[in-house]
């Protein structure tokens, strides 16, 4: 990394609401470096040929297939991309981690949840939380796809509510080993899986404690049968049962205790990467479903050409590129992020913890906001496809199913959005963002009289950042008043705190796909005009979807004057100056992707 | 055994292929390239004979600076060494020249090109380099096995195959049989990571003026309709009136 990123002064996790970003400084896809060109090549590669032929067989809950692909993923070394070498990985950067996540989970979501489980949630608490000797002894068999991982927090009894399990982890008396016992659900990799991350509660500890279990039938630990589940039929989903479990007392991670903090940092890493695993499938549904549309002729015609057919592919286009441009945004800051904490000084694993933990908030918008794409963009591919979509025989159908579960795991859309607007509140106390200020100047703002200027928007792209400034302007005046009056019980007003979520998503998603227009516009770089169109469709309706939550949080908690003035200032705040004409936009967008048959930014 | 496996840096066969400058000049933009199908085969069975015989791999390419990714996909697929002769390839002649020069400056023992690249389909350039050589040649190779100095290929003849016994050193113009299409490699992460720090040197050409030109290019004409007819006499009144093939 060069010294000039260093000493850039990046934007802290949260920040980018209360500051204005120069397109310059985020990192967009057209900035992949030839090594990560190469990479995203030889993963697309290995999809092509291991994967994507076999849809059927992962249909047909063919578990085995699962873990043979898991293998040869292993051997094209896709398992140790984020592990450091010192432990047989390949020391890869956030950025890398985050495209061949990308990648690889395209085809089918089995292989996007057992990738996701093994290297994320099944060997990163080990390589971060692990002692050396934890590390030495687990990491390169995880790294290299000899062992697999699996993770096991659920439980019957404790879903959302992790820190809630009832699973017991009890010392022996000569204190060599604690005794495990208690039931886990939903736990992916399960059926083929070495080594489990098991978290279990020592007497009446406030936090659970996390534990390195390898999975000996031997040892008191069995499997019930495999889910029958909507989708993802080829991803391994069992129960676990740990009957007095015998597990030696080093294999403890971290401290007594640690064990949630363990799990929720797991989880941050976990959703950006979820995030990144919906993005390539979006590419290949709108792939097949343009295809299929320049193919399909209905009334002498071939449908692609019919503006119905235009709207849902230009929408489908918009939002992976803007799914791509927040997603990659969010994941160079974070190796940013890591880079100068290892140059203070922090050890890799500190530093990556650190560096992760500042981008929580970005963490949570993208899980949230990428899942629900890519639930829309299948939806929408079966719908291109007719009755065909509804077929088991085309790739729609398994795609539609398989993106439910992404809305579920890594803590649910609810629980994401809540936790995205909680934790930027917790920071603003804590004086990391500074909310106060300009929440202020908002209201200050609000009470005088608006300028009645025009502004120059003739650069590209100037209004719509205005916009975004505008909207940013919302979220404080509607949460910012929502903090005022209800305090530390705002958490207690959940469709509350739900709507500034999407505001804030909204805000994030439109503003980084803007600025990355920006900046391809600038470099004049491949692709500009349309990626231009996405950004200027995408805002169009952010601000919509921005407007209706505004109101409805204002309404909640304001009443009379100050209600009024905030619904005056919410519609200055989301007044375009120049009204965008969305149909020529999504015409323009969906014909450049019927040319070329395929999603090309 | 030095190997030298020659690649071209040519289109992936599903890009869309257009023309600019009044049909005169092929035009790359967004266009996605790859290692040449018949040049990849050769690649891999080098590949065998590293891995079995301790051969060393090299692989060379004519053209600019935008080849380089092609030449580091290569030496990611594990060849040990990669030349990029700095001149646009022209024509077949040309691209032989500086091929040539590059297996004398080398003293290469086997060189492998493809029987054709797919992008002009020239396929001539393999036997022009061991003419220039004074080399031996096989074309339209599908095996080929070395021991010490003397080498046993097969190829590819009208309705069969031949089988030629040969010496070193030999220029084969190789393609699918070489290896199988399952045999070709995929770069695994860290031959990516390794091919950073291989060299991939640049190498100024030697003269060589082109013998051919490009005056235009033309692409098929698009496919009509179909038209559905109801009679035969229909039929051939359409064959013959407009169609005029009858
Ligand atoms: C296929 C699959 C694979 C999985 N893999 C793993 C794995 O490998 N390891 C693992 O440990 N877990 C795994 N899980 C479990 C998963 O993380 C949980 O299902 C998820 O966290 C939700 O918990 P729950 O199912 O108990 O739902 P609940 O927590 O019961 O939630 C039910 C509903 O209530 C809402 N809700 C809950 N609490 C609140 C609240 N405080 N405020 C507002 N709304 C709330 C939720 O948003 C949801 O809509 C997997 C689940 C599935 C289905």
């Amino acid at each position: 990394m060069s010294t000039e990123t260093i000493n850039k002064e990046i934007l802290r996790g949260g920040q980018f609401l209360v500051k204005e970003t120069p397109c310059e400084d985020i990192f967009t896809p057209e900035d992949f470096s030839e090594e990560q060109k190469m990479m995203k090549e030889s993963v697309k590669e290995f999809v092509d040929r291991e994967i994507w032929p076999h849809k059927e067989r992962f249909e047909a809950k063919d578990y085995k297939l699962t873990e043979e692909v898991m293998r040869k993923a292993g051997e094209l070394g896709l398992l140790g991309i984020a592990v450091p070498e010192k432990y047989d990985g390949l020391g890869m950067g956030f950025v890398t981690t985050m495209l061949v996540c990308d990648y690889i989970s395209g085809a089918t979501g089995s292989i996007a949840t057992a990738f996701g489980a093994h290297t994320g949630i099944g060997t990163m608490p080990i390589t971060l939380y692990g002692t050396e000797e934890q590390r030495q002894k687990y990491v390169p068999k995880l790294a290299t796809g000899e062992w697999f991982g699996a993770y096991c927090l659920t439980e019957p009894g404790a879903g959302s509510d992790a820190n809630s399990g009832k699973t017991k982890a009890v010392l022996s008396d000569d204190g060599k080993y604690y005794s495990l016992s208690g039931q886990k659900m939903w736990i992916s990799n399960a059926g083929f899986c070495d080594v489990m991350i098991v978290f279990a509660r020592i007497e009446d500890d406030k936090n659970i404690t996390g534990f390195i279990v390898e999975n000996d039938p031997e040892n008191g630990i069995s499997m019930g049968e495999e889910e029958k589940k909507l989708g993802i039929h080829s991803s391994s989903t069992r129960q676990v049962f740990f009957n007095e479990t015998k597990v030696p007392v080093e294999n403890m991670l971290a401290g007594r205790g640690e064990g949630f903090k363990i799990a929720m940092n797991a989880l941050n890493v976990g959703r950006i990467k979820l995030a990144a695993a919906c993005l390539d499938a979006q590419r290949r549904v709108i792939w097949k479903a343009t295809e299929y549309a320049n193919d399909r002729v209905q009334f002498k015609t071939p449908i692609a050409k019919f503006g119905a057919i235009k709207s849902k592919l230009a929408e489908m286009a918009t939002n992976v590129f803007v799914g791509e441009s927040a997603s990659y945004r969010a994941a160079k800051n974070i190796e940013d992020r890591i880079s100068i904490r290892e140059s203070q000084g922090n050890s890799h694993q500190e530093a990556e913890l650190k560096g992760v933990e500042e981008y929580a908030i970005e963490c949570s918008i993208l899980k949230v906001a990428v899942s629900e794409d890519i639930q829309n963009c299948s939806d929408e591919g079966i719908q291109i496809f007719g009755g065909m979509g509804f077929s088991a025989d085309t790739p729609m159908e398994a795609a539609w199913r398989d993106a439910r579960i992404s809305r579920i795991y890594e803590g649910t859309n609810e629980i994401n959005r809540m936790l995205a607007v909680g934790m930027l509140v917790k920071k603003a106390m804590k004086g990391h963002v500074d909310l106060l200020n300009p929440a202020q100047e908002v209201a200050k703002e609000l009470m005088g009289i608006p300028s009645f200027d025009t502004p120059d928007f003739s650069e590209t792209l100037s209004e719509e950042k205005a916009m975004v400034a505008k909207l940013k302007k919302v979220f404080l005046m509607v949460a910012g008043s929502a903090v005022q009056k209800f305090g530390p019980d705002l958490e207690q007003h959940q469709q509350l705190l739900l709507a500034s979520a999407d505001i804030l998503i909204e805000i994030y998603m439109a503003e980084s796909a803007i600025l990355r227009a920006e900046k391809t516009s600038k470099n004049n770089g491949a692709n500009a005009e349309y990626q231009v169109a996405m950004a200027k469709l995408y805002l169009y309706h952010a601000v919509d979807i921005v407007t209706q939550k505004a109101k409805e949080g204002i309404v909640s908690f304001a009443e009379g004057d100050e209600q009024k003035m905030m619904l005056v200032g919410l519609k200055r705040f989301t007044k375009y100056q120049n009204m965008p004409n969305v149909v020529a936009l999504r015409n323009k967008i969906a014909e450049k992707v019927t040319a070329e048959n395929t999603y090309p930014f | 055994m030095k190997i030298l496996v020659c690649i071209s840096h040519v289109p992936d066969t599903t890009s869309k292929i257009n023309f600019t400058d009044g049909d005169t000049k092929f035009d790359t933009n967004g266009v996605q390239f790859v290692i040449n199908p018949n040049d990849e085969f050769g690649l891999t069975r080098a590949m065998w004979f590293k891995e079995k015989q301790g051969a060393s791999v090299h692989v060379v390419n004519v053209g600019g600076p935008e080849t380089e990714p092609t030449l580091r996909k290569a030496l990611a697929i594990g060849a040990d060494e990669a030349i990029r002769v700095n001149t646009p390839a022209t024509d077949g002649y040309s691209v032989a020249k500086q091929l040539a020069n590059v297996v004398k400056e080398g003293g290469y023992d086997l060189v492998i090109g493809g029987r054709e690249s797919i992008d002009y389909n020239g396929g001539m350039v393999p036997g022009m380099v061991a003419k220039m050589l004074d080399a031996n040649f096989v074309n339209t190779c599908i095996n080929l096995e070395v021991e010490g100095d003397s080498a046993t290929a097969i190829r590819e003849i009208d309705g069969g195959k031949e089988t030629i016994k040969t010496k070193l050193p030999l220029v084969v113009g190789g393609q699918k049989g070489l290896v199988e299409e399952s045999d070709l490699r995929i770069p695994n992460m860290r031959g990516i990571m390794q091919a950073r720090s291989k060299p991939l040197h640049v190498k100024e050409p030697v003269d060589a003026n082109a013998e051919t030109n490009t005056n235009s290019f033309e692409k098929p004409a698009p496919k009509g309709d179909v038209k559905l007819v109801d009679s035969v006499d229909e039929l051939v009144n359409l064959l013959h009136n407009e169609a005029k093939v009858i």
